[in-house]
């Protein structure tokens, strides 16, 4: 039988699961660990859409973490060429090694 | 008649084919392109006149479109032909085509400017254009056009040999002097628009006697003032004399036979507004005979060759101005009309003159020519028996026709000093001839000139001879009467003795027979000389009073006070770039952190917390 888990409690879920995710984003120097730490972040915002697609009754909040995936998918495809272009020119996988694209 | 617009549409049509093709033509297509322009235009001018003159219609106006079309101000293009217009016309595609031809060999081996030769024709066949429109518009609006285009072809021809600064000054001068009397000109249309709510020129004049006399003074007080500074008359005539930087044949056509008379044609135009006020008639005499005065005494002391004659078109549209302010129309246009044709073969003849000696303009230079250029010579001398007003020449009919109506319009003043001016210019004419043709040899001439240099001089010549009979027989019919004719009162014998005895005193004295070298050599001639020679110091006042100042302050203001606005908007711009760009820093963690920040604080102001 299904137990009923308080959205309230799934909502608090989330929020921990983004501000880790952000933490990670801010802290981690190394890019791998920073895109390990957005997928968190996007993640935690699907388990947000999913525990309000449940207490509305709605399709909504499944297909919107269904976009997520594909974002996710496209997101990983893009930055994986873009981290091995970094490491091949600055030989390192230190993000702040990139900062001399400033404005 | 109806083909009377290709009057002004050839000279366009020469110069937009040299314009385009931007002096790639041949030289012997650019001659044919320039002057058979002009030469076409003189052709359908001579047969519209004939048709003119022969349906005896006192006007015909073509309408070819509407300008532009605001409310109720709708100005549009219409050529109108009367006889006042005629005769410009004539005077204009005439000698202009005449000094074109000449222009053709004068300019043939100036290489002293790439593709000169195309440009200089390409800005005489746009100069033609903008002087018939001038005359033709039966609008004021299409009189500035053309009156503007006229300047600007000055300036551009002026400053033809622009590689020496000494020519630019010059085109500036004469561009920046003729600008002062434009807006005094401008002044004087607006104030026309005002009262008629029209610029049509016809309209205008039919309804003249509404005005006030206040408002008729103003107008024409304003109209002469652009008048004053076309024509080069007291106190705008400052930038005749440096205009002389220009080939001769410009001086010829621009500065001698047409430009420079537009004031005296804008003046008789309007001639119905300037008989509403005695006053603005009495300014118009006044100027011209203070320039002429002024003018001739200047042009007994120069020496460049040029720069006499220009002295000598001042104090001749000087004449023009006086017959226009004592109300003799007619006289002043045929005076118009054989200056044109003296003054044109004067200019043209000393052409052949600077030409033969290498571009020396300095009659003391000169000397013993007259054998030796025989055409150049023969031509000055019918030229300056026309200026002088010899008797039976062209000058004489018309000169004298201006002293007799001033004597009995406005007085014995104008007349006693149209007469000392006429005696001067004998005096200095007679001094140009002998000291240029006469006397030891200092330069030895080199002449090649070809058919198309001395034919226009042998036409103008015989022009500046039978002009007056033309004038007399054709003219009077078709202006009006010139004036009194007699020539047996005692004053009309006095009016032609006096240039005869200038011519002898003259002769007297610049022949040597007559030392006068003490007189002077003395402290007061030789001040008075210098006085002369400079212009009687306009130049000298006008640089002081306007020149030095302007530039002082041009100086002092080297940074532009009105700048100051677009720079302080420059430095504001360029200082929040600054601060913007330093947020840029490269680090995707920081924008990363900012970008959370900035979620918190919307979210915080979304929930109302803050």
């Amino acid at each position: 039988m299904a137990i009923e888990v308080p959205v309230f409690h799934v909502l608090i879920l989330a929020g921990i699961l983004f501000l880790l995710g952000l933490a990670g984003v801010l802290v981690r120097r190394n890019i791998m660990f920073l895109l390990m730490s957005l997928e968190v972040m996007m993640n935690a915002a699907g388990l947000a859409f999913i525990a309000a697609g449940a207490v509305w009754g709605q399709p909504d909040g499944q297909i919107m973490f269904m976009f997520i995936l594909a974002l996710a998918a496209a997101e990983v495809a893009v930055a994986l060429g873009i981290v091995l272009q970094i490491s091949r020119r600055f030989d390192t996988l230190d993000i702040d090694a990139a900062s001399d694209f400033n404005g | 008649m109806d083909w009377f617009w290709l009057v002004p549409a050839l000279p366009l049509a020469g110069f937009l084919v040299l314009f385009v093709t931007e002096g790639k033509l041949p030289d012997k297509v650019v001659a044919f392109v320039g002057a058979g322009s002009v030469g076409m235009a003189a052709l359908v001018a001579l047969g519209v006149g004939w048709q003119f003159v022969a349906s005896g219609q006192s006007s015909f106006s073509l309408p070819l479109w509407t300008w532009i079309a605001v409310g109720d101000f709708t100005p549009s293009i219409t050529l109108y032909l009367d006889s006042l217009s005629l005769v410009m016309t004539g005077v204009i595609t005439g000698v202009g085509f005449l000094i074109h031809l000449y222009a053709t060999g004068y300019m043939w081996q100036d290489h002293e400017e790439p593709k000169g030769y195309s440009r200089f024709f390409a800005y005489m066949n746009l100069f033609v254009f903008a002087m018939l429109m001038l005359v033709l518009g039966d609008n004021l609006l299409t009189l500035f056009l053309g009156w503007e285009g006229v300047g600007l072809c000055s300036y551009l021809l002026i400053g033809f040999y622009h590689r020496d600064p000494a020519n630019g000054y010059a085109a500036r001068k004469a561009f920046v002097v003729t600008r002062v009397g434009d807006t005094l000109m401008a002044l004087g249309l607006f104030l026309l628009f005002w009262e008629f709510k029209t610029l049509e020129v016809q309209a205008i004049l039919a309804d003249a006697d509404s005005l006030t006399p206040g408002m008729a003074t103003g107008i024409g007080l304003l109209l002469l003032g652009g008048a004053v500074g076309k024509s080069a008359q007291v106190p705008l005539q400052t930038w005749l004399p440096d205009a002389m930087a220009g080939p001769t044949p410009v001086s010829a056509l621009i500065h001698a036979a047409t430009m420079v008379t537009a004031g005296v044609y804008l003046i008789a135009r309007m001639q119905d507004v300037y008989l509403l006020s005695a006053d603005a008639q009495h300014v118009v005499a006044v100027v011209g005979l203070v320039t002429l005065l002024i003018s001739s005494f200047t042009a007994l002391t120069q020496t460049d060759i040029k720069r006499i004659l220009a002295y000598s078109t001042m104090s001749q549209i000087g004449y023009m101005f006086m017959a226009l302010g004592v109300g003799a129309w007619s006289a002043a246009i045929f005076h118009l009309m054989t200056h044109a044709f003296f003054k044109a073969l004067l200019f043209l003849a000393s052409g052949s003159v600077i030409l033969a000696l290498h571009h020396e303009q300095d009659i003391f230079k000169m000397g013993g020519l007259w054998k030796k250029l025989p055409i150049p010579f023969w031509s000055m001398a019918i030229g300056s028996a026309a200026l002088v007003a010899l008797p039976l020449t062209s000058g004489f009919a018309s000169k004298d026709a201006i002293l007799l109506t001033a004597y009995d319009n406005g007085g014995w003043l104008y007349w006693g000093g149209g007469a000392l001016a006429a005696g001067m210019t004998a005096l200095y004419t007679t001094r140009m001839m002998i000291v240029t043709f006469f006397g030891q040899a200092k330069t030895e001439p080199h002449d090649d000139s070809k058919a198309n240099m001395w034919l226009p001089l042998v036409v103008l010549g015989i022009l500046s001879i039978g002009g007056g009979w033309f004038g007399i027989a054709v003219l009077d019919d078709l202006l009006g009467p010139i004036g009194p004719l007699d020539h047996f009162t005692p004053l009309a014998l006095v009016t032609i003795a006096v240039p005869i005895l200038g011519v002898l005193v003259g002769w007297v004295v610049f022949s040597g027979r007559v030392n006068v070298s003490a007189v002077v050599e003395s402290g007061l001639g030789n001040g008075l000389r210098r006085y002369w020679h400079g212009g009687w110091g306009f130049d000298w006042v006008y640089d002081r009073v306007f020149v030095k100042p302007f530039v002082a302050m041009a100086r002092i203001n080297k940074n532009d006070v009105v700048d100051l606005v677009f720079r302080i908007a420059a430095a504001l711009a360029r200082g929040l770039h600054y601060v913007g760009a330093l947020t840029q820093t490269g680090r995707l963690r920081w924008y990363a952190a900012n970008l959370g920040l900035g979620l918190v604080l919307v979210l915080l102001i979304v929930l109302e917390v803050l």
